[in-house]
């Protein structure tokens, strides 16, 4: 799934990237989604979890350190109580006894120290204490010593234990409460319970449930990586395949497996492919049927066609020696026989187009030339159209040469078909042919200022057996193929054949042809809308058209 | 002018037009209607000129036309009803020597018809040499060293026509003008295929050729000697 994206540009945002990534991916949204609750459901659960196992730690020790100084105050109240009141010194020496011996208690493994202290001279720097071990007194908080000394009951606090030897200060429980020394003085008694066990045991757990978490939240990213996988896989199959059935596969299905959801979208998928590739063949048949129908009538038409033919010109060449009448039906006869001839090649044409038969014979051509070839050739029908209004066909043409990729054979036919199109509905007056080239396209253009197109029209113009006056233009030659083959044979340079029109105001149409066969033709080099449109009152609508484009514009036939 | 046509076509009313503008023009008309009765049909006229259609019942066209062209170098004219370019290859690969397309004016039939002909009257004596060819056209033969190489007269026109001005190049174009008496352009695949089937036969290899050169874009010339 990534494979086709590794020929990407590095270059750009990683966040970009990853932005991009997420709106396409399914799997990554859910795979992310899925972790990242999870992950704060372990930290929830991580965190009651670590704060229970404290409180139960810290609590069993409380207990345990309460009745401990409370056993330790009584002991040592009773050993100052029996005390010798006169002698002083001996009372330093007794107070040492008593810290002594409550240290003792706590046996050889040191499971708490004991510290006593004066309070009457707590608030003086160098405190004098009675301290069992190397403990430092400042590691007794002052606002515990406070509410010891004042209130005179016990209390406790966490402390951070430190020692005077140097050694590193570890987390403990100072659990303190008050002793009267009688003529000595207010004492208060501390506990010093170290938790440096305890401290590594919930290290412990806190470094196992954070590990537990982290393979917690790896194993659900994974979960949902494979449930997406699952899910997804056959999204992007389906996918894929749509893609390649609409890029003309037919015959492409999914896999079906197994009997779930998913393998009911792939069946579904899969007869929607089988109706859709039968309709369309269904469609490709009928259309086949009836394009080879026209060919074979064409075709079929030909063999009595060239013994009529044959026949007509015999007739023809000795009617000199006929009635009159009779001449005049030979004569009616040839010439008839000549649309008759035409229109068949025509249609035999068309069929060719239809069937996608038709074949590019492209070389490089010079627009010139063959504009040149068709206004010579079409000059003799203009004189005779023109007689009435003296118009004349002229042609226009730039110095340079317009050259282009065309068959020169089928260019020349649409020409031929716009010029003569022109003089005969052109009402006598002047026809202009141009020819331009442009950046990536050359173009010709054909005006005639007959009485032009009418709204509505414009669409019809290139149809099959339009004509703009049915009745009049049936005296003119022309088979109302004539455009219709022109626009089939723009198509297949990938050129483009339009029309402008004005009521009253003549008719322009223009062919543009890429220099290549195949590039895209952006703009032509003569606007279709000449300069010498009428000036137009308001409401009179311009008409101009372009046949619609098929998606096979273009391509390449045959 | 000699003028035996033999006309192979089924269609009866399109044989007996031909058959009345071929005597009006003062040819002399025999027919066969069938495909398989074709072979028998030539042997039995010895004609001057085949004029054959392409879709017969019995035999098609193209067979007939390689069975005539198996036993004889006469001229053989197709008449299609076809454009399409398969088809006129194939009849041209066939041998024959040109084709009308239907449907056809008399005049342009009795053209074609005409200049095929043409070549069969009495050439000068003349002697020509093309790569290690000896021709000699007034006995229509032609021989590399002491082996004589079999061509159709249009074959041979052609090879004469290319002999007689070894340093000109002459477009498809004026080709069909001096071969096949064309006035206006036609259809160049007609050189195209021609040129093909006389390499077949006079060339070491047809792929390589030596004797007829093809000069891209422009057209053919005679290989040096």
């Amino acid at each position: 799934m990534t494979g086709r994206r590794l020929g990407r540009p590095l270059g750009r945002p990683l966040g970009r990237r990853l932005g991009a990534r997420w709106r396409r991916s399914l799997q990554l949204r859910v795979v992310a989604t899925t972790v990242l609750l999870s992950g704060v459901v372990v930290l929830l659960i991580g965190a009651v979890l670590i704060q229970q196992l404290v409180a139960g730690l810290l609590g069993a020790k409380e207990d345990a350190a309460r009745s401990e100084v409370q056993a330790g105050l009584g002991t040592a109240q009773l050993q100052v109580d029996s005390f010798d009141r006169g002698d002083p010194g001996s009372a330093r020496e007794l107070l040492g006894g008593v810290i002594s011996t409550l240290g003792n208690r706590a046996g050889a493994g040191g499971r708490y120290d004991v510290v006593l202290l004066s309070s009457s001279g707590r608030q003086a720097a160098g405190t004098s204490g009675f301290v069992s071990n190397e403990i430092a007194v400042s590691s007794i908080p002052r606002d515990l010593r406070d509410v010891i000394a004042v209130r005179r009951v016990p209390a406790y606090r966490y402390v951070d234990i430190r020692y005077v030897d140097g050694r590193p200060s570890a987390p403990g429980l100072a659990y303190g409460g008050p002793l009267d020394v009688p003529g000595g003085g207010a004492y208060e008694l501390y506990y010093l319970y170290p938790l440096t066990q305890e401290q590594e045991t919930l290290d412990l757990v806190q470094r196992t449930l954070a590990f537990a978490g982290l393979g917690l939240l790896l194993l659900i990213g994974l979960i949902g990586l494979l449930v997406a996988r699952q899910v997804v896989a056959p999204v992007r199959m389906a996918a894929r395949t749509a893609e390649r059935l609409s890029a003309g596969r037919l015959h492409e299905r999914m896999q079906v497996r197994g009997e779930d959801d998913l393998a009911r979208l792939a069946m579904s998928f899969n007869t929607m492919a089988a109706s859709l590739q039968a309709q369309i063949r269904q469609l490709e048949e009928l259309s086949r049927l009836q394009r080879r129908f026209v060919a074979d009538v064409s075709h079929e038409l030909r063999t009595p066609l060239t013994t009529v033919r044959m026949a007509a010109d015999v007739l023809h060449e000795e009617r000199q020696t006929f009635h009159p009448a009779v001449r005049r039906s030979a004569e009616l006869l040839q010439h008839e026989l000549d649309r008759f001839e035409a229109l068949l090649a025509e249609l035999l044409e068309i069929s060719r187009f239809d069937a996608g038969a038709a074949a590019l014979d492209a070389e490089p051509v010079d627009l010139r030339d063959v504009a040149r070839r068709v206004v010579e050739a079409a000059q003799p029908l203009a004189d005779r159209f023109g007689v009435e209004r003296s118009g004349r066909l002229r042609l226009q043409v730039p110095a340079t040469p317009c050259v282009a990729d065309m068959d020169r054979r089928r260019i020349e036919r649409v020409l031929r078909n716009l010029v003569v199109n022109a003089i005969e509905h052109g009402g006598g007056h002047d026809v202009v042919v141009r020819v331009a080239a442009g950046i990536d396209a050359v173009a010709a253009s054909v005006r005639d200022h007959g009485v032009g197109l009418n709204p509505g029209e414009e669409q019809r113009v290139f149809d099959r057996f339009w004509r703009a006056d049915p009745a009049r233009a049936r005296g003119i030659g022309g088979t109302g193929l004539g455009l219709s083959i022109a626009v089939e044979d723009t198509r297949l340079h990938g050129g483009r054949l339009e029309a402008w029109g004005q009521p009253g105001g003549g008719a322009h149409f223009r062919l543009t042809l890429p220099h290549r066969v195949g590039e895209p033709v952006t703009a032509s080099p003569i606007p279709l809308v000449p300069d010498d449109a009428l000036a137009l009152p308001a409401g009179v609508p311009v008409v101009v058209s372009e046949p619609p484009v098929p998606v096979t514009a273009g391509r390449r036939h045959g | 002018m000699k003028g035996r046509v033999l006309v192979v076509d089924d269609d009866s009313a399109l044989a007996e037009m031909l058959g009345i503008v071929l005597r009006g023009e003062g040819f002399e008309p025999y027919f066969v209607g069938n495909g398989d009765h074709a072979l028998a049909a030539f042997r039995d006229a010895r004609p001057d000129l085949v004029l054959l259609d392409l879709m017969l019942p019995g035999r098609d066209g193209i067979e007939v036309c390689r069975q005539i062209r198996g036993e004889s170098g006469v001229p053989i004219v197709m008449l299609t009803a076809k454009t399409d370019t398969i088809d006129v290859v194939v009849g041209l690969e066939s041998g024959a020597d040109d084709y009308i397309v239907k449907p056809f004016k008399p005049k342009e039939l009795v053209a074609r018809v005409r200049a095929r002909l043409r070549r069969t009257e009495d050439p000068a004596p003349e002697q020509l040499t093309i790569g290690d060819l000896d021709i000699d056209v007034a006995g229509h033969a032609v021989h590399r060293g002491d082996e004589a190489i079999n061509l159709t007269p249009l074959e041979f026109d052609l090879l004469a026509a290319l002999a007689r001005k070894p340093w000109q190049v002459f477009s498809r174009e004026v080709l069909l003008e001096q071969v096949w008496g064309y006035r206006h352009a036609a259809d160049t695949r007609l050189v195209n295929v021609h040129v093909q089937r006389l390499r077949s036969k006079i060339e070491k290899d047809a792929e390589h050729p030596d004797i007829v050169v093809t000069i891209r874009g422009v057209g053919y010339k005679a290989g040096p000697a």
